[in-house]
């Protein structure tokens, strides 16, 4: 078999940035798109021959709002990528969306262009909150979209939700949840907000104790709620934050908590192709420069990519653990073993039985596979701290 | 080469903290020509990393110069630096008495401060002649007309001829070098008469063994003399003298009465060199020893534990290191159940601790848990036996005891006077007797107090500064000890006494003290998978209680387009801080809240 290689395209402009988030994204215009665009294919096409021997399984074009991009430019990008990379239309293929930025038009020529998966950021079925978020869309538009996408062929969508806004209720974020199941979509992605530092959440809300943030207890609750409900309603949750109707997890994502290669285009995308994790460099004026100059060839050594971390096994070992231990189906002790040659319980073997002790990791009957409890999943941090390893002081 | 008794000038320099001791120590050297300014390392004197970065004089420094006058005579100046804190003021005393005299240097828009007097009457108890010197005369805020008059009228020295200078800046150093010869008086001391001479400092070398610093006052050392330290009767016979050239030892073949140098001769232990001893020669001995000398005892104990347990002989090893250059660091090993095996150490005061402390962990890269620091409690027993207390832990059965004593401190705080109020709150906060209060000037006030010591080891500086904005300076000295009513506070963390928290309190500040104790620690330790009580009680009562409420959630939900570096940066933050954590029962204490007792007040 060929090796396998999930593929993230990094768009990294926004309308307008919601006001909890840090990620990297840029204000749109239309001048600005173009030229990142240009470079963008060139980084498309100059990368892809360093991967000609691998299989593209999942892509994710992702932001900022990729659903921005006019149509054309968007019918260019998946040329580029399909004619320089070796991937199938029946590979799954997701675009992030803004329910903003959509429309019949866009979504059928996207539909038709090879995108087969959809994950529309919501968030919220209260226009208040929405407004709240800093959000360019309301429910409405939302469910307009969403009746276009699937008229436009889309039978895989996800749905962002976010629970623990501020001053939002239980029953206030259970009539979320009814808003998006009546949506019937096939994935749904939940979090909790988390007021990150240096956005304009963290300003407003940032000390935590707050007065309009959902009490602690409160917060357990949603999350607690999120779970059954979905559950409930035929959702089967197989990652920390993320549940899907059988058949349609997001295998481009579970490619990270596998630890199967990925290869990130585009402004500031990271990367881990071999047990190297790099990534592109996230200012947006350098990367244009480099790729406005004449073609060059790339690699590692290339000063083009920054953080070029060749994983030691130690570290290997921690992440394998970390990241698989988010999917509920978590470790298997002979994946381990056939990974890295050691049993688990050689290094592990102490951790995993306090953690069996305290109910927070559960074995599975035959002794093979180990995941996080209900009570684990409520404090992975906690749990996940102690499978980083020693090290001797640098 | 002989050197002529009237061209040496032994002195050293003395002020407050940061009125620029150090910094005129190195424009001395850099004046004269024993270094270029391209060779200075900003403060030669203070060689140790830690004192440049405080800014403090931790072990006594010496150096030679030679100093050309205007009319082109040629002298010796040895200056003599000291420490400049009342930990050390045993050290202090013994680099005075080396001296003929003392350059005051004071700030000259701070005027006079504590420590300025206690180091001018520590001066003036040996006899030294002063020399003020007014620093800083460039600041803005410089004043030195005021601080002239302010040295006149609360010292009673003459300053009116007191070089103007900004050491920093290299201003008027020529005055003060030819001032030294006029103001500071030559040594006396008859080079035929037996040796004696006065052990100041001691350093050791792992290749030549002790390197004793010391001053002639009479007699003469050469190298094959034979020496006996008096106060420990430990013989030798010397292998090399010699005098401090800038950060290095240059050998000379003799030292005579008045001179100031080194000597080396295959000494092992730091602790037949004790500061204060007189050196003489063991075939021809003076009479009687220098006056002065005492056995220095530490002030302040607590227990210092490895974070790691393994550690532990890699802890008792720096500290064998550390007490071959610091004779007056104690440690015997002890037990604690919730820290495992440690040592129970004594120092100076509270900055000797934290020196000691910081080298530790820096020089010998050890991560250390420390518990509250105690003072030495005098308990008597019903059957009249007495028994000195170190450790809170080993406090007998109320039911043993008749009575204890507490050791009490004289204090003088010199402070503005739109803050005498908040400070004699403090000071009766912290069980203070009032002893009087003197004007420096009309906003300058001396406050006298009588203090517990137990009251200021913990968070009485800090106190200080922090209700004068900075303003308030402080000294103090041993008075003696004094009945008082104390008692155990024990802390109960699940239920379960952690020895290591205990502390030795006064009675009436018992259930203030447990309160607030409880409230640092449920901020201190973090919350876990179950929740935890936290209880203070004295013997068999609880007198306070907080609770650690359970874990509920800690979830690192986004991680986004493979971008893993934010979560595992957060995990392995999460995992360095369990490794700082001490299990205790079922509990995780972080390492830094034993020392919460250090920081309840929080006006």
């Amino acid at each position: 078999m060929r090796k396998q290689l999930g593929l993230y395209i990094h768009f990294p402009f926004c309308v307008q940035k919601c006001h909890y988030c840090d990620f990297l994204s840029f204000p749109y215009s239309k001048n600005t798109a173009k030229a990142y665009l240009d470079c963008l294919y060139k980084e498309i096409q100059s990368t892809a021959s360093l991967y000609s021997e691998f299989d593209v399984a999942t892509t994710f074009i992702g932001g900022g709002t990729p659903s921005i991009m006019a149509l054309n430019d968007l019918q260019r990008l998946m040329e580029a990528v399909k004619g320089s990379f070796n991937i199938k239309n029946t590979d799954e293929i997701t675009l992030e969306a803004n329910p903003g930025t959509l429309s019949m038009a866009k979504l059928e020529e996207a539909r038709k262009s090879g995108i087969n998966r959809l994950s529309i950021g919501l968030q919220s079925c209260d226009d208040a909150e929405l407004q709240l978020l800093g959000r360019i869309h309301t429910y409405e538009q939302f469910c307009e979209q969403f009746e276009y996408a699937r008229a436009a062929g889309f039978d895989n969508i996800n749905i962002d939700v976010m629970s623990a806004l501020p001053r939002q209720t239980l029953s206030d974020y259970e009539a979320t949840l009814d808003g998006i199941l009546d949506l019937e979509p096939e994935h749904i992605s939940a979090y909790s907000l988390i007021i990150e530092e240096g956005t304009p959440f963290f300003d407003k809300y940032g000390d935590r104790l707050g007065k309009d943030m959902p009490s602690e207890a409160c917060e357990r609750q949603m999350y607690h709620l999120t779970h059954r409900k979905l559950s409930g309603n035929g959702y089967n949750r197989y990652e920390i934050s993320n549940y899907a109707k059988p058949g349609f997890k997001c295998g481009h994502n579970i490619g990270y908590w596998k630890r199967r290669d990925y290869l990130g285009l585009g402004l500031g995308a990271h990367s881990m192709v071999d047990n190297i994790r790099f990534s592109v460099p996230v200012k947006l004026d350098e990367y244009l420069d480099f790729w406005k100059r004449p073609k060059r060839a790339l690699d590692l050594d290339t000063i083009y990519y920054q953080d070029v971390d060749r994983l030691t096994v130690p570290t290997q070992i921690e992440e394998y653990m970390f990241l698989g231990f988010r999917l509920t189906e978590g470790i298997v002790r002979e994946e381990f073993y056939q990974t890295f040659g050691v049993p688990l319980d050689d290094v592990y073997g102490e951790v995993i039985s306090k953690h069996i002790r305290q109910n927070l990791i559960v074995e599975s009957k035959n002794k093979q596979r180990l995941f996080l409890s209900s009570r684990g999943i409520d404090i992975s941090n906690y749990v996940l701290a102690d499978y980083i390893l020693d090290r001797q002081k640098k | 080469m002989k050197i002529d008794q009237s061209k040496i000038r032994n002195f050293c320099i003395i002020a407050h903290i940061d009125h620029g001791k150090s910094t005129l120590a190195d424009r001395i050297i850099e004046k004269t020509g024993l270094l270029t300014s391209r060779e200075m390392q900003a403060q030669v004197l203070d060689n140790m990393e830690l004192e440049r970065e405080r800014g403090i004089t931790i072990k006594a420094q010496s150096v030679r110069i030679i100093y050309k006058d205007k009319n082109g005579e040629e002298y010796i100046f040895n200056l003599i630096d000291t420490p400049g804190h009342v930990d050390f003021n045993y050290e202090v005393s013994r680099s005075l008495a080396a001296c003929d005299g003392a350059i005051l240097v004071v700030d000259a828009a701070q005027g006079i401060e504590a420590q300025t007097l206690a180091n001018v009457y520590l001066a003036l108890d040996h006899d030294l002649d002063i020399m003020p010197v007014i620093n800083k005369i460039d600041l803005p805020s410089a004043q030195p007309e005021r601080v002239v008059s302010e040295i006149e009228d609360v010292i009673g020295i003459e300053a009116h001829d007191a070089p103007l200078i900004s050491a920093k800046n290299g201003i008027n150093i020529e005055a003060v070098l030819e001032q030294i010869i006029v103001k500071i008086p030559a040594p006396k001391g008859d080079p035929m008469a037996p040796l004696k001479a006065l052990i100041f400092d001691a350093v050791y070398d792992s290749y030549k063994g002790v390197i004793v610093f010391f001053r002639v006052m009479e007699g003469k050392i050469t190298k094959g003399t034979p020496v006996r330290m008096m106060a420990t009767g430990a013989e030798f016979t010397t292998v090399e003298v010699g005098y401090f050239g800038a950060g290095q030892f240059i050998p000379d073949e003799e030292l005579s009465a008045g001179m100031v140098g080194y000597m080396t001769a295959s000494i092992k232990n730091l602790k037949d060199t004790l500061i204060g001893d007189t050196i003489t020669n063991a075939l021809e001995p003076c009479s009687e020893p220098l006056p002065g000398y005492k056995k220095v005892n530490p002030m302040v104990y607590c227990g210092m534990y490895p974070a790691d347990g393994a550690k532990y002989p890699d802890l008792r090893e720096a500290l064998e290191k550390l007490k071959l250059n610091d004779a007056s660091l104690q440690f015997e090993p002890e037990t604690s159940v919730a820290l495992g095996f440690g040592f129970r150490c004594g120092f100076l005061g509270l900055l000797h601790l934290e020196i000691i402390q910081e080298r530790l962990e820096r020089e010998y890269n050890l991560d250390l848990v420390t518990t509250a620091p105690s003072v030495i409690y005098k308990v008597h027993k019903t059957n009249g036996e007495e028994i000195s207390l170190t450790n809170p832990s080993n406090l007998l059965d109320p039911s043993e005891i008749d009575y204890m004593e507490e050791p009490i401190v004289s204090a003088e705080i010199m402070v503005t006077t739109e803050f005498i109020g908040p400070i004699m709150e403090l000071c009766q906060e912290r069980r203070g007797v009032y002893l009087g209060m003197e004007y420096m000037e009309e906003t300058r006030a001396m406050l006298r107090y009588e203090l517990p010591l137990n009251e200021i080891i913990y968070d009485f500086f800090d106190a200080l500064k922090s209700r004068s904005r900075g303003y308030a300076s402080f000294d103090y000295e041993m008075k003696g000890y004094q009945r008082s009513e104390l008692c155990r506070l024990d802390i109960l963390v699940n239920r379960e006494e952690v020895d290591a928290l205990s502390f030795i309190v006064f009675s009436g500040s018992a259930y203030e003290r447990g309160r607030k104790m409880c409230e640092k620690l449920k901020e201190e330790i973090p919350r876990q998978l179950f929740e935890i009580p936290i209880q203070a009680a004295i013997g068999s009562k609880i007198i306070a209680r907080e609770t650690v409420k359970a874990l509920r959630k800690d979830v690192l939900a986004k991680c986004y387009g493979g971008d893993i570096s934010r979560k595992r940066k957060l995990l392995e933050k999460q995992k360095e801080g369990k490794k700082r954590m001490r299990q205790v029962g079922n509990v995780e204490i972080p390492q830094k809240a034993f020392m919460s007792v250090l920081k309840l007040d929080d006006k």
